[in-house]
C-alpha cells in the first residue's frame, strides 16, 4: 500500500512539474523573457506543493486507519476493556492476518481478523483517494496561479527554506526524542502506581545490590528484585579506569610523537594505522577480547597462581583501552598542533631541549584540550556497548578487583531489552532507568569537554 | 654554540677550561638522554598501537581463514530410480521430497565397507552433512535424467569431519613396522592380536611415559590450586595427589599390563587392511575393539603390520577414535576433495556451521544501509546547508548546533533505545526489519554527514558564492547551483565515512530485536532480517568450534568492505581536494 501511494505520489508531483512548466511556457508565449520566474520554477512549485500535501495526508491518514481498524477488530471481542488484554489480542490479530498465528484460531479472532483486514483496506483505500485528490487540488493551485508576472521562485524557495529549516530540526528532534522516550519511561519506572515493584528513586541510585526478574505468570509468585545501580556504577567505572590506564599514556604518547618528533613521511605512515584502529568495529573488538585477549589473560593469571575470572573486567578493559587510543591520540594531536608556534620557537631560543619545551611549554598550554580529549574518551568508555557484551560478565558484583567479572549499565539494558519484553514491567523500564542515567552521564562530560575546547580555541585564535 | 667550545684546551694565552664545565656537560648529557626518552616513549606508544592493530588483524586471520574452505567427500553415489521417484513420474514435487540422505549413506558405505553394529553405523553417517542431501536433491531436480547413474558427486562433511581436515583433531603417528608375526582371534567386534616377539614393548613404554606426564601435570595442579585460598581447594588437592600418586604408581611398573583410557593418547593397530583400537596390552599380547574390520583373521607376516598412534587423547577433541579411522581410511582412498566454500556466501543462516553462510545478513545489511543513506544524507546535507548558509544567529540556531555536536557523542545503545521507544512502540514499525535499523542509524550518522557537509561548504571560497549573486541570482541559486557542487567530494567523503561507521554498528540494533535467528534472506524492507555485525555476534555466543572460524571469516569480509568504504573515501579526498 505504501510503495502504492509513493508510487502514486511520483506520478503526480512529476505530471504536475511537467504540466506547469509547459503551462508557463505557453502563459508567456513568444516573449520568454517576459515571464518573472523561469518556467522550471513554476514546474517545481506546483510539484512541491502537490508532494508536501500528499505526504501530509500519508503522515496523518496512515495512523487513523491503523485505528479505525484496530477498533473495528477490537469490537468483535466481547471482553477487551483491559488496555493490556487489547494488545495482546491485537498481536493474535496482527498475527492472524500475516498468516504467522501457529495452532488454533478462536472464532472470535478470526472474525476479528476478517473485520480488521477488512478496515485496512478500505481505510487504505481512502487514504490513497484523498491523498491524490487533496494532492491534485494543490497542484491545481499551484497551476492556477502561473502568469507573467507571478514569482514562482520566490514562493519555491521559500518552501526550500521551510525544508531546510526542517531537515536542520531533526537533529534538536531527535535530542528530544531520546529525552522524551528515555525520560518519560525513567518517570514511569519510578512513579507509575500500575507499575509493582519498582524501586524508590534512593533505592535505585544508592542500592548495593542488582538483581532486576520480572514475574511472568501471577502463580509464579513475588520475585525478589532489587535495582541498585552501585555494582552497575562501578563495574563501569572499574572497567573505564582500565581503559584509559591503557589508552591515556598510549594516546597521549602518540599524540607528542606525532606532533613534535615525527616527520612529515614517518607521519604519513602512522597516522592512518591509527585511523584504521578508529574504524575497526567494536563488535570485532569484543570478539578478540572475549576470544584471544581474555583466555590470554587467565592463562596469565594462572602461571602466577591467581584465580582470574573467564569474563574479567581486565580482558574487556585492556581491549576498551585499545579502542580509545585513537580518540586520545587524535584529538591531543589536535590541540598540541593548535598551540602556536611562537610558543615553541621561544622554548627553543632559551636553549630548552624538544622534551623540555614539551613538558614544560606545550604540555601546559595544551592541557585543557587534553583533559577535554580525556572526558570525551571516557565518556565514549563508559556508553560502549559490544565489547562489555561480548567480554564482560552479567553478574553484578561489587567489587574493584579488576580480575573479577563485572558488568556495567550497557550490558545490563542489552540483557533486559533484547529477546520478548512486556513494556510494562518494571524490568523493563530500568533499563530506560539506566539508559537516562547513561545518556545524563555522557552529556555531562560532552557539554564540559566541548565548553573547555571552545574556551581553549578563542585563547589562541 | 659558543666559541669557547672551538677553542683547543691548553693554548698559552687562551683561558683555559674552568671544572665547572665538565659538570654542564653531565648536565647537557642528561637533558638530552631526556629528550631521546621522550622520543622513545612517543615511538614505542605507537609501536604498541600499532602492533595490537597487526595482533588482532592477524588474530583473526589466522581464525577465520580455514572457514572459506570446505571438505567434500568425492562419491560415486547411485541415484536410484526406486528409491528417488518409484513411480517414474519425474514431477518436482516427488523429486524434492525423496530421501537423498539414503542415498548419500549407502554411497558412504560402499567406500568404508563392512562396518557393522549400530553405534558404528551412526558415527559413520554423522560424518556427512545434511547438506549433502540437500546438494543431491538440488542436482537430480535441475536434471532429472542423472537418475539411475551412478555420477561422482561432493557430499558435503559435517563440521566436526571438516575441521579434522583442517588439523583441528590429532596428529596421527605411523609406527615402525613390526617385527613378529600377529594373530587375531577375529575380524570384529573385540579380539586379542598376539605377536610372536615383544612387537608391543615400545608401545608400553610410551604409555607408562603418557601416565607419568599425566601424574606430572596433575601434580603441578595441585601445587598450583594449593596456593589459592577457596573453598573446596584442599579436598581437590588431596584428589589431585592421590590420583597422581596412583599413575605414578602403574607408570613405574614397567612390564606389568597397562590399561588405556580416554584421557591418554590413543594407540592403535593396522592389521589386514583394518584398526584394531587397543584397550589393554602387555609386551606380547593386546585386546581392544575392531575400529575398521580386518579382512581376515589370518596370521600378519612381520613387516606387514603397524602401530599407529592419535597423539591428542580422544577425551579432549572433538571427533572420536572411530571417526578418525574411517576420516584416514576416506583420506587414503583419495576420496576427500577441498574446494573453495562458495556456500558461505549463498546461504543464509543456519543450526549447522558447516551450512551457515552471510547471505542473508549481507542481504540485510545491504536494505539497511540503503534506507540509512536514502534518510541521512538529504537531511543531513540540507542541514548543514542551512546551518552554514542560510541560519539567522539567534537561540535556536545556537540550540541546534549544540545538540549536532553533542548528538555525536551520544552513545549509539542510547540511539537504540530511542528507537524501541519511538519507533517500534509509539509508531507501531516491525521488528527487526530494515526499515526501522536504517532509520535508528541514519539518526545515528546524522551528526558525522552534518559536520563532514559544513567542513566542505566552509573549505568552498566565499568568493564563488559572490561571483553567482553579483550576476543576479538568488542566494538559493547561487548555493545550490555553484557551492554545493563544488562541495561534493567533502561531502561524499564524509558520508561514505558515516555509511561505514553506520555498517559496524551493532548495538542499537540489538534493542530493535534484529538479533532474531533468521533463515531466509530478506526480501523487503519490513522483513525480519539481520545485519553482519549482529551476525558476528551471533555466531560468536555459539558452543560449536566451527562457527567460532565461520565468525572471524565474517569480520574478515566486514572489514574488507569497511576497508573498500575507507580507501574509497581517501581515493575521493586525495583526487578532488582542491586549495583555492
Amino acid at each position: 500500500m505504501t510503495t502504492w501511494y509513493i508510487v502514486m505520489t511520483l506520478l503526480l508531483t512529476s505530471a504536475a512539474f511537467y504540466v506547469s512548466r509547459r503551462q508557463a511556457i505557453f502563459v508567456a508565449g513568444t516573449r520568454l523573457s517576459d515571464l518573472h520566474s523561469l518556467p522550471i520554477y513554476h514546474g517545481l512549485l506546483a510539484s512541491a506543493l502537490a508532494l508536501l500535501s500528499m505526504l501530509a495526508v500519508l503522515a496523518i491518514g496512515l495512523p487513523l486507519a491503523n485505528r479505525y481498524a484496530e477498533h473495528s477488530a477490537v469490537s468483535k471481542f466481547s471482553d477487551a476493556s483491559d488496555p493490556l488484554q487489547r494488545s495482546a489480542l491485537m498481536r493474535d490479530v496482527q498475527n492472524v492476518v500475516t498468516g504467522q498465528h501457529s495452532g488454533e484460531i478462536a472464532v472470535e479472532t478470526q472474525a476479528a481478523a476478517a473485520a480488521y483486514s477488512a478496515a485496512i483496506t478500505l481505510g487504505e483505500r481512502i487514504v490513497l483517494g484523498a491523498g491524490l485528490l487533496i494532492g491534485a487540488a494543490a497542484a491545481y493551485f499551484g497551476f492556477g496561479r502561473i502568469s507573467v508576472r507571478f514569482r514562482a521562485r520566490n514562493a519555491f524557495e521559500k518552501i526550500v527554506s521551510g525544508v531546510l529549516l526542517a531537515c536542520a530540526a531533526i537533529a534538536a528532534l531527535t535530542t528530544l526524542g531520546i529525552l522524551f522516550s528515555v525520560a518519560g519511561e525513567t518517570y514511569r519506572f519510578f512513579f507509575d502506581p500500575h507499575i509493582t515493584g519498582k524501586p524508590g528513586v534512593f533505592d535505585f541510585l544508592f542500592g548495593t545490590e542488582w538483581n532486576p526478574q520480572a514475574a511472568m505468570r501471577a502463580d509464579q509468585g513475588e520475585i525478589s528484585t532489587a535495582y541498585g545501580f552501585v555494582p552497575l556504577l562501578v563495574g563501569t567505572l572499574l572497567i573505564t579506569v582500565i581503559a584509559i590506564m591503557v589508552a591515556g599514556p598510549l594516546g597521549l604518547f602518540s599524540a607528542i610523537y606525532l606532533a613534535e618528533y615525527a616527520s612529515p613521511n614517518v607521519r604519513g605512515a602512522l597516522k592512518p594505522l591509527l585511523e584504521i584502529l578508529a574504524g575497526i568495529p567494536t563488535v570485532v573488538l569484543g570478539f578478540f577480547a572475549a576470544l584471544t585477549v581474555a583466555p590470554l589473560i587467565r592463562g596469565w593469571g594462572e602461571t602466577f597462581g591467581l584465580n582470574v575470572a573467564s569474563e574479567s573486567a581486565l580482558a574487556a578493559g585492556v581491549v576498551m583501552g585499545m579502542m580509545i587510543i585513537p580518540f586520545i591520540s587524535s584529538l591531543s594531536d589536535d590541540v598540541i598542533n593548535a598551540v602556536p608556534q611562537s610558543l615553541r620557537d621561544g622554548s627553543y631560543a632559551l636553549g630548552a631541549t624538544r622534551a623540555e619545551t614539551i613538558r614544560q611549554v606545550i604540555l601546559p598550554a595544551a592541557l585543557p584540550g587534553i583533559v577535554a580529549a580525556f572526558m570525551l574518551a571516557i565518556s565514549r568508555a563508559i556508553g560502549e556497548t559490544m565489547i562489555v557484551v561480548m567480554a564482560a560478565g552479567l553478574a553484578a558484583n561489587l567489587t574493584l578487583n579488576p580480575l573479577d567479572a563485572v558488568t556495567t549499565i550497557t550490558v545490563q539494558i542489552k540483557t533486559i531489552l533484547v529477546g520478548d519484553q512486556e513494556f510494562d514491567s518494571a524490568k523493563t523500564l530500568a533499563a530506560f532507568a539506566l539508559g537516562f542515567v547513561l545518556f545524563f552521564i555522557t552529556l555531562l562530560l560532552n557539554y564540559i569537554a566541548l565548553r573547555i575546547v571552545n574556551k581553549y580555541r578563542e585563547q589562541y585564535d | 654554540m659558543t666559541e669557547i667550545i672551538q677553542l683547543r684546551p691548553g693554548q698559552p694565552g687562551r683561558p683555559t677550561q674552568a671544572p665547572v664545565r665538565a659538570d654542564v656537560k653531565a648536565r647537557l648529557r642528561a637533558r638530552h638522554r631526556g629528550n631521546a626518552r621522550y622520543r622513545a616513549y612517543g615511538l614505542s606508544a605507537l609501536v604498541l598501537a600499532s602492533l595490537f592493530l597487526i595482533v588482532l588483524i592477524a588474530d583473526i586471520v589466522v581464525k577465520g581463514a580455514p572457514a572459506f574452505v570446505a571438505h567434500r567427500l568425492m562419491l560415486d553415489v547411485q541415484l536410484k530410480a526406486d528409491v528417488i521417484d518409484p513411480q517414474g513420474k519425474r514431477d518436482r514435487s516427488t523429486l524434492l521430497a525423496a530421501d537423498y540422505m539414503a542415498l548419500a549413506r549407502e554411497a558412504l558405505a560402499s567406500a568404508v565397507p563392512g562396518v557393522e553394529g549400530r553405534v558404528a553405523k551412526k558415527q559413520l553417517n554423522d560424518l556427512l552433512s545434511s547438506g549433502a542431501a540437500d546438494d543431491l536433491r538440488d542436482m537430480v531436480v535441475a536434471n532429472p535424467k542423472l537418475i539411475g547413474s551412478t555420477p561422482s558427486v561432493p557430499l558435503l562433511l559435517s563440521d566436526t569431519a571438516d575441521l579434522y581436515y583442517k588439523g583441528d583433531g590429532t596428529a596421527v603417528v605411523q609406527g615402525p613396522l613390526a617385527r613378529g608375526i600377529a594373530t587375531p582371534s577375529g575380524t570384529s567386534g573385540e579380539i586379542t592380536i598376539l605377536s610372536s616377539s615383544n612387537d608391543f614393548a615400545g608401545q608400553l613404554v610410551d604409555a607408562k611415559m603418557a601416565l607419568l606426564a599425566r601424574a606430572a601435570a596433575n601434580r603441578a595442579e595441585a601445587q598450583r590450586i594449593g596456593k589459592l585460598k577457596y573453598e573446596g581447594a584442599p579436598e581437590r588437592v588431596a584428589e589431585l595427589e592421590k590420583s597422581a600418586l596412583e599413575l605414578e604408581q602403574r607408570g613405574s611398573a614397567p612390564a606389568e599390563e597397562e590399561v588405556l583410557d580416554a584421557n591418554l593418547p590413543s594407540m592403535l593397530v593396522a592389521l589386514n587392511g583394518g584398526l584394531v583400537k587397543i584397550a589393554k596390552f602387555g609386551n606380547s599380547s593386546a585386546t581392544g575393539e575392531v575400529l575398521v574390520p580386518l579382512s581376515s583373521s589370518e596370521d600378519a607376516k612381520p613387516g606387514s603390520w603397524r602401530f599407529i598412534t592419535y597423539t591428542t587423547a580422544e577425551a579432549i577433541r572433538n571427533v572420536s577414535d572411530r571417526s578418525v579411522a574411517f576420516l584416514e581410511k576416506l583420506k587414503s582412498a583419495g576420496k576427500v576433495d577441498k574446494a573453495f566454500n562458495w556456500r558461505f556466501f549463498t546461504a543464509g543462516d543456519s543450526r549447522e556451521p558447516e551450512l551457515a553462510g552471510i547471505r542473508g545478513a549481507i542481504v540485510g545489511s545491504i536494505l539497511t544501509l540503503l534506507v540509512t543513506i536514502l534518510t541521512a544524507l538529504p537531511i543531513g546535507v540540507l542541514a548543514a546547508v542551512y546551518l552554514e548558509k542560510f541560519a539567522p544567529k539567534n537561540w535556536f540556531t545556537d540550540l541546534i548546533e549544540i545538540n549536532i555536536n553533542n548528538l555525536a557523542a551520544v552513545p549509539s545503545i542510547v540511539f537504540g533505545l530511542l528507537g524501541l521507544a519511538i519507533f517500534l512502540n509509539f509508531f507501531g514499525m516491525p521488528r527487526s526489519a530494515p526499515l526501522v535499523g536504517g532509520l535508528v542509524l541514519a539518526l545515528l550518522v546524522l551528526p558525522t554527514i552534518i559536520i563532514a557537509t559544513r567542513a566542505a561548504l566552509k573549505a568552498v571560497p566565499p568568493s564563488i558564492e559572490e561571483a553567482a549573486l553579483g550576476v543576479g541570482a538568488s542566494k538559493q541559486q547561487a548555493i545550490f547551483h555553484h557551492v554545493l557542487p563544488l562541495a561534493m567530494p567533502g561531502i561524499m567523503t564524509g558520508a561514505i565515512i558515516g555509511m561505514a561507521h553506520a555498517l559496524g554498528e551493532t548495538a542499537p540494533l540489538l534493542m530493535i530485536g534484529m538479533i532474531a535467528f533468521i533463515v531466509d534472506v530478506p526480501k523487503g524492507l519490513t522483513e525480519s532480517a539481520t545485519v553482519l555485525p549482529v551476525q558476528i555476534y551471533l555466531w560468536s555466543d555459539l558452543p560449536e568450534p566451527a562457527f567460532q572460524a565461520k565468525t572471524a571469516a565474517a569480520i574478515l569480509v566486514l572489514l574488507a568492505v569497511l576497508f573498500v568504504m575507507n580507501g574509497t573515501a581517501i581515493w575521493l579526498r586525495k583526487k578532488f581536494e582542491r586549495r583555492w
